[in-house]
């Protein structure tokens, strides 16, 4: 049997043809990094690549390391084998990974969503023979609204709490959800405080995209400044000492997993807005199909439930273990859909 | 419809009561009285009978949103509520119905005696015509129990802010069968009745749980014990020769016992008992598993009065001569409770007296608590014999000072996900212990308390990476992690494949220091049942 182009092994998704991973789980030589969240894009290998959106955003969490930056559609060679990378439109500076050699075909997506965002470049359909895709929300109960609309909901439910005089706590993940949050707020109702983990990626993001201005909380930060603002904050603070000060308030989580009003409940969160920097389920079908991919591999979500689905629908698909964290409904500290 | 279903979608939109409260108390003001009827019949859990079997709805469901069955299961298995996941899964619809609540709800009444096609029929029409809420409610109306996070005790409460009726005098009025379709909410609800008063009983005195040795509450004989009786906290009160017998929820169950009917003529009007009812068969103080089948039971059969009697074992009066007498001491309320036992008490009524034992010291009392499993109890109930009857859970004059549980340490063998808070996380869990050998773990109990969130969170996540088997929700997983498991009581039972059961079982502790090897035996297990 021949090698297959990429292969999953106890490092990561491994070219042998080019000896090189794709988003290693374990320390390696040369990676190539779809995106900036902590399970793709990983501390310790000796060289990354990613695109040059993503190197400031990598340079941030991991510090001083040794990267290279491509822009979309730039292709690259190592050993014969032809790498490219293009919009994932999951966050900003995401990409999928195309592989070719030998007249074969791969795209790895990383994370992606169909939706554009205003914030990162938008997916753009890749053809291939083999499609190695994620499927955190792939079940036909996640159907998202589009996000005008759920922004619309977001700044009604702010004004509601500030004319009853409560602070509004937005939670959302520090890289990608929190920026997308913010891009969207409506400033007229009123002023945007931030977590210092917050501000301190959307500055690192500021150097890219436009954003509104915001404002740290800090030890100084007066208590009857904050009240009937929105903060912006990661999801682990909700229930901290941290969010003390922001009495009266009101909580609400941003995530396509709020699908589920269990998930809701269980948080103790108040409110819920569905908005997933994922794919739903009619977007996974849709993406794989204009692919025109044969053979599909699922990496992490819902795995056995989606490739079961595709295999009925025609498609060559199967389930590979990664390590890329099951998203699940139940992460807090590292919400990143 | 859209008032209700705007309700329900405020009320998910809250985590906070006062929020919920307000929220009920606006519908209560705006919506039709019919409406408002059918919302505390639902809220109060009377619901029509189902009309269709839920096995069709989630066939018709997977057809109608063109996906296989075996999907639908999947995703009804993680999405954990059917009305949910049908809400979820139908293509959606911006639509929404001008009809009222009662308008559907006779709908539903009536849908029961329909055709099957009939019945599929009206399905699709509504669940393309509704947007999520209303979809969601109404498939909840019909799927059965509307558990949303709003008890009868909340819906009370805002329909006496909005009606400005007293909230226990509500209560009384939204007892018993009354009939949704027939009853005014005049009738229900705004009618004064002088009956009403005189049911009321008192807000219970809850105990806190004594933390650490008692020795910190100050002198040993400045407090009664008793035995802390593992029944139901009842008040009993005979006004006007009408006996009313109040569970603690504040739900009225004098039709659940109609042995205490024997006190009308004996206890003298005006009196108000706090006690526990405790089953009694053959003569003695049985298990709480033998009250269970008089809890569960709307007819009680005269069989089931022979075979498991129950009896008030009382503690505490509340008024006396129709006096309110709560701010007496404990110790002189103990002497108008003995004095009445003393005159009425026989053979024939079901009242027994919960005896008050005094110490010279804590080691005593001590000792004493030790005992409790012997007879029948949870441990010790301290009250101070200066303090009047509070209300609510307060600290200070009464305190709880239950046995330690029983323990063992056991190994996860499967689990299965959660429902409604808890949906789509793997939170309900079997454990096994060694058989003697040593070579197969047997199942011995069921639990799916006691973890915080964030350890529910590790286990879940561990449970999905180490799956190896599923059976629809539920999942066996490799044998890896113990869990001291505590619970009240044990004993013999030819219903459980170990042999054994035990009295709400919970977990105590992950026990990550344990290899699965340390786990106990089942031989560990029954030795501790009580010989």
């Amino acid at each position: 049997m021949k090698t297959p182009l990429l292969a999953f092994n106890q490092n990561g998704i491994y070219c042998e043809a080019a000896d090189v991973y794709l988003d290693p789980w374990k320390p390696v030589k040369k990676a190539i990094i779809s995106h900036g969240h902590a399970d793709h894009s990983r501390w310790g290998h000796q060289q990354y690549i990613t695109h040059h959106t993503n190197v400031p955003i990598i340079k941030h969490r991991l510090g001083d390391i040794v990267v290279a930056g491509k822009a979309w559609n730039e292709t690259f060679t190592i050993n014969g084998v032809k790498f490219s990378l293009h919009p994932a439109g999951h966050i900003i500076g995401s990409s999928q990974i195309r592989v070719e050699h030998k007249g074969e075909v791969w795209v790895f997506t990383g994370d992606y969503k169909t939706e554009e965002d205003g914030l990162a470049v938008p997916y753009e359909v890749v053809k291939c023979h083999t499609f190695i895709t994620e499927c955190t929300f792939g079940l036909p109960a996640f159907k998202w609204v589009p996000q005008q609309q759920v922004f619309h909901d977001i700044n009604t439910w702010w004004q509601q709490n500030k004319e009853d005089g409560r602070t509004s706590i937005l939670f959302g993940y520090s890289l990608g959800k929190a920026q997308r949050l913010l891009k969207h707020l409506d400033t007229s109702i009123g002023k945007i405080y931030t977590h210092g983990a917050v501000e301190n990626m959307t500055e690192v993001i500021r150097e890219i995209a436009d954003l509104p201005p915001t404002q740290k909380i800090t030890r100084d930060t007066k208590k009857e400044d904050i009240k009937g603002n929105i903060v912006i904050a990661p999801p682990s603070t909700h229930g901290s000492p941290w969010i003390k000060k922001m009495v009266p308030y009101v909580t609400a989580s941003a995530s396509g997993w709020m699908t589920f009003r269990g998930a809701r409940r269980r948080r103790a969160i108040d409110k819920g807005f569905v908005l997933s920097d994922h794919c739903d389920w009619q977007g996974l079908l849709t993406s794989i199909k204009a692919t025109g991919a044969e053979k599909v591999i699922c990496t992490h979500g819902y795995t056995d439930i989606f490739s079961r689905f595709l295999a009925e629908q025609g498609y060559d698909a199967r389930t590979e273990q990664t390590q890329y964290e099951e998203e699940n409904a139940e992460q807090t500290s590292k919400e990143k859909d | 419809m859209k008032q209700f279903a705007e309700l329900i979608r405020t009320l998910d939109s809250t985590n906070k009561t006062t929020l919920k409260v307000e929220a009920l108390v606006y519908y209560f003001k705006i919506a039709t009285d019919k409406d408002k009827v059918w919302t505390i019949a639902i809220l109060s859990h009377r619901r029509p009978p189902r009309p269709v079997n839920t096995t069709l709805m989630r066939e018709w469901a997977s057809e109608f949103s063109k996906i296989p069955m075996w999907l639908f299961e999947e995703s009804y298995h993680i999405v954990g509520d059917l009305a949910e996941t049908i809400a979820l899964v139908i293509p959606p619809s911006e639509e929404s119905s001008e009809k009222s609540l009662h308008q559907f709800l006779q709908e539903i009444i009536e849908l029961k005696a329909r055709s099957e096609e009939e019945k599929k029929e009206y399905l699709y029409e509504n669940w393309f015509s509704l947007n999520y809420y209303e979809r969601f409610v109404f498939t909840k109306l019909i799927t059965g129990s509307f558990r949303i996070g709003v008890s009868q005790k909340l819906m009370t409460r805002a329909l006496s802010k909005a009606t400005e009726i007293d909230e226990d005098i509500l209560a009384y009025k939204l007892m018993g069968n009354w009939d949704p379709a027939t009853t005014t909410f005049t009738d229900l609800v705004l009618e004064e009745n002088p009956e009403d008063y005189l049911s009321k009983p008192y807000p219970f005195y809850l105990a806190y749980a004594v933390k650490g040795e008692p020795q910190s509450l100050g002198d040993v004989k400045e407090w009664a014990a008793e035995h802390k009786w593992d029944g139901i906290r009842s008040q009993v009160i005979i006004r006007n020769g009408e006996l009313f017998v109040w569970s603690r929820g504040e739900e009225l169950v004098t039709d659940k016992y109609p042995e205490f009917e024997k006190f009308i003529n004996l206890i003298p009007d005006g009196t108000v008992i706090d006690g526990e009812i405790l089953p009694f068969p053959k003569n003695e103080i049985g298990t709480f598993k033998d009250l269970q089948t008089r809890i569960g039971r709307k007819n009680i059969t005269k069989k089931l009065l022979v075979k498991t009697p129950v009896i008030l074992k009382a503690y505490d009066i509340l008024e006396w001569k129709g006096e309110d007498i709560r701010e007496k001491a404990y110790q002189k309320r103990r002497e108008i409770l003995e004095q009445l036992f003393t005159e009425v008490a026989s053979e024939e009524i079901p009242l027994h007296l919960s005896s008050t034992i005094s110490f010279q010291t804590w080691e005593e009392a001590a000792k004493e608590r030790e005992r409790s499993r012997e007879v029948k109890s949870e441990g010790l109930m301290l009250k101070r014999w200066d303090s009047p009857y509070l209300v609510g859970r307060k600290k200070g004059d009464w305190w709880k000072w239950k046995v330690d549980p029983l323990t063992i340490d056991a190994v996860l063998t499967y689990a299965m996900r959660g429902h409604g808070r808890r949906s789509n996380l793997f939170t309900d869990y079997t454990f096994g212990l060694w058989d003697n050998e040593k070579e197969e773990l047997v199942t011995f109990a069921k639990a799916y308390s006691g973890l915080t969130d964030a350890e529910f969170r590790k286990v879940d996540a561990w449970i999905k990476k180490n799956t190896l088997e599923r059976f629809g929700p539920v999942r066996s997983v490799t044998p890896h992690h113990v869990f001291e498991i505590a619970f009240e009581g044990i004993a013999e039972s030819s219903r459980h494949k170990s042999g054994v059961a035990t009295r709400f079982p919970r977990i105590l502790r992950w026990r990550k220091d344990k290899k699965i090897e340390e786990a106990n035996t089942l031989e560990d297990l029954k030795a501790l049942i009580p010989k």
